[in-house]
């Protein structure tokens, strides 16, 4: 009974880490950009909760509301004014700059908030759980963290295949000369889809603050779940990230269960034996 | 018919390399002119100096911008750590050991990050920094989680403080000269060549005969060999080793990349402006702590927004001028 809860709860967890996902996968599909800021802009959002609850008191799942539009504004305006100016053959400035914005989003978020961990109080959502088998508890949180990354994921699919926006993304991603004399302009189309990133991003900033302790310095782990998510679940699929987050959390699960300090380590090791055996993740769409 | 004749070096370029050479001897000499405390500071600088080099090499000439390379850092200072308390070796007799087992471990390491691409590539070699940092945390015999020194004996088998210092200080003038030369040798010879074949176009090269991977493999060794004993001697100073110091991201990564970008990526003389730059601004600005690093991470986008080859490229367009010619030159 003891090793099947640590899989049910390594598979909500799974849910969390395919959120850090899907912003990831998303922004590569359309712009080939690695965004490696984005675990800091997961804790960005959580900080930015933060001072929205305390300012107006709402509930943090209802900070979302203002949360999220922010974030996804933020986005937009980094991708016109900064990003876009970079993107091209070679892939190093985009890079460096990320990796810039995430040297200064740290630092920014410790000298504003201090290296103190903080946590978001979702209240009675926190405590309850229904009992599945014995000893077996789904948490309230946990599950409606799973359930928001399939609902996420299954809107990001519509977009993609089912809405002109999407139908603009994969032009883009498929051929971005094409895209333009078709009447697209790339940029724009790029600063949507990295305010869409965000938004997810920033539903990801969220539920990991009420689920765990933030600080300032988190974001690169975060980044790097999200990333070994992409990579299990295979490039391109946005279902494959959520079967990615799942093996990466189950795996964790089951590290801490043999010693605690081999949590991280399990997952990290699960991803590289599926690097190594399956290059191409295990449900690859794109080269 | 007009003839052309071909060389590598200009006049300024020889009077700067012969400038460089006299500048190279006074460094070499400084336990002899410096103090405690500026000796020390020229050690870190060539330390840093090194790493620079090596991660220019990767990123800047054979496109594998690895932002992992603290990995083999804190490996070379575990290695060391390792080869003084099992095996009881000397220190510094350590490094070469070291060096070659890093060159060995990275190996099968390539084998699994050479599968990613691009930007993926980077963040691979990110996984394998932690996944070494959290080994090293997990192995009681090199201290766990909170680490261990090197006893007071064995640092006094190197002598006297001062001749200790010396003798530490040559290592590391010698691994940096070495790092250098490195880099400037591989690029003069046929590694060189095809390195910027595979920069101007992967696929033409490849069909011209060019060995990507192994190319790229010879290069990745090679630069986690150097690291590797970097890393060794960087702890041999320090005294002291835990997994969180040796395998850390900002020391030994995000500075090397900052100055690697300022100074100018793809060029031997980038990382050396890069790293005087980035001791200067640290004299003076170290104390703002996070402001000092808000300012590095604006700096390097900055300069990849306005002039992507850095400081040394700026200069390059501007004079047409080169410390450590590598390429060729035609002249009527």
């Amino acid at each position: 009974m003891e090793w099947i809860n640590v899989i049910v709860q390594g598979v909500l967890i799974g849910g969390l880490y395919a959120l850090f996902a899907a912003g990831l996968s998303l922004i590569f599909g359309v712009m080939r950009l690695v965004n490696i800021a984005h675990g800091d802009f997961i804790v960005g959002a959580a900080y930015l909760a933060m001072v929205t609850i305390t300012m107006t008191g709402l509930h943090p799942l209802l900070s979302l509301v203002i949360v999220v539009p922010l974030m996804a504004a933020i986005g937009y305006a980094i991708q016109l004014g900064l990003l876009n100016r970079v993107l091209g053959d070679d892939i190093l400035p985009p890079l460096i700059v990320t990796f810039g914005l995430s040297i200064i989003l740290q630092n920014v978020l410790l000298t504003t908030f201090s290296a103190d961990s903080q946590k978001l109080n979702a209240g009675a959502l926190e405590i309850g759980s229904i009992p599945v088998l014995p000893g077996v508890d789904i948490g309230y949180m946990p599950l409606l963290t799973f359930v928001a990354a399939v609902a996420i994921i299954a809107g990001l699919q519509f977009l993609f295949y089912r809405t002109s926006m999407g139908r603009a993304f994969r032009a883009t991603s498929d051929d971005g000369e094409i895209a333009q004399i078709m009447g697209l302009d790339n940029r724009k189309v790029f600063a949507w889809a990295m305010a869409l990133s965000m938004a997810v991003v920033a539903v990801a900033g969220v539920f990991l603050a009420i689920r765990a302790n933030f600080d300032p310095f988190m974001g690169p782990s975060r980044l790097i779940f999200g990333f070994e998510a992409v990579i299990i679940g295979g490039l391109g699929n946005l279902w494959g990230t959520l079967i990615g987050g799942i093996i990466l959390g189950v795996a964790q699960g089951i590290g801490a269960q043999i010693d605690p300090g081999w949590q991280l380590l399990a997952g990290h090791i699960a991803f590289l034996v599926i690097l190594a055996v399956k290059p191409r993740g295990l449900f690859p769409r794109i080269d | 018919m007009q003839h052309a004749t071909i060389t590598r070096s200009t006049q300024a370029s020889r009077i700067a390399g012969i400038l460089a050479l006299c500048f190279l001897v006074y460094i070499g000499a400084a336990p002899w002119w410096a103090g405690s405390a500026d000796l020390r500071l020229i050690t870190e600088i060539l330390f840093y100096l090194a790493l620079a080099s090596m991660w220019n090499l990767l990123a800047g000439y054979a496109g594998l911008i690895s932002v992992g390379q603290h990995a083999y850092v804190g490996l070379g200072g575990y290695l060391m750590f390792s080869c003084v308390l099992f095996l009881g070796m000397n220190p510094l007799w350590s490094i070469p050991v070291a060096g070659v087992a890093g060159a060995l471990i990275s190996i099968p390491v390539a084998w699994l990050v050479f599968r990613l691409k691009g930007p993926y590539f980077a963040i691979g070699t990110w996984v394998v920094a932690e996944v070494f940092r959290l080994s090293a945390a997990q192995m009681s015999s090199v201290g766990g989680g909170s680490g261990l020194s090197i006893p007071v004996a064995v640092m006094r088998d190197l002598g006297r403080k001062p001749d200790r210092e010396m003798l530490i200080y040559f290592t590391a003038f010698a691994l940096c000269v070495g790092a250098i030369l490195l880099v400037y040798f591989l690029l003069r010879s046929r590694v060189g060549l095809a390195l910027t074949a595979i920069r101007d176009n992967e696929v033409a090269s490849s069909s011209l005969g060019v060995k990507i991977g192994r190319i790229k493999l010879f290069v990745y060794v090679a630069a986690a060999a150097v690291t590797t004993m970097i890393g060794a001697l960087i702890f041999v100073t320090k005294l002291r080793i835990s997994p969180d110091a040796a395998f850390s991201v900002n020391d030994w990564t995000v500075f090397v990349i900052f100055i690697v970008v300022i100074g100018g990526i793809g060029t031997i003389e980038g990382p050396i402006i890069g790293t005087l730059l980035f001791f200067l601004l640290r004299e003076f600005l170290a104390d703002l702590g996070a402001i000092y690093l808000m300012i590095l991470g604006a700096m390097a986008i900055g300069i990849m927004l306005a002039a992507p080859k850095g400081l040394w490229g700026l200069l390059v367009s501007r004079y047409d001028f080169s410390i450590f010619p590598v390429g060729y030159r035609v002249r009527r």
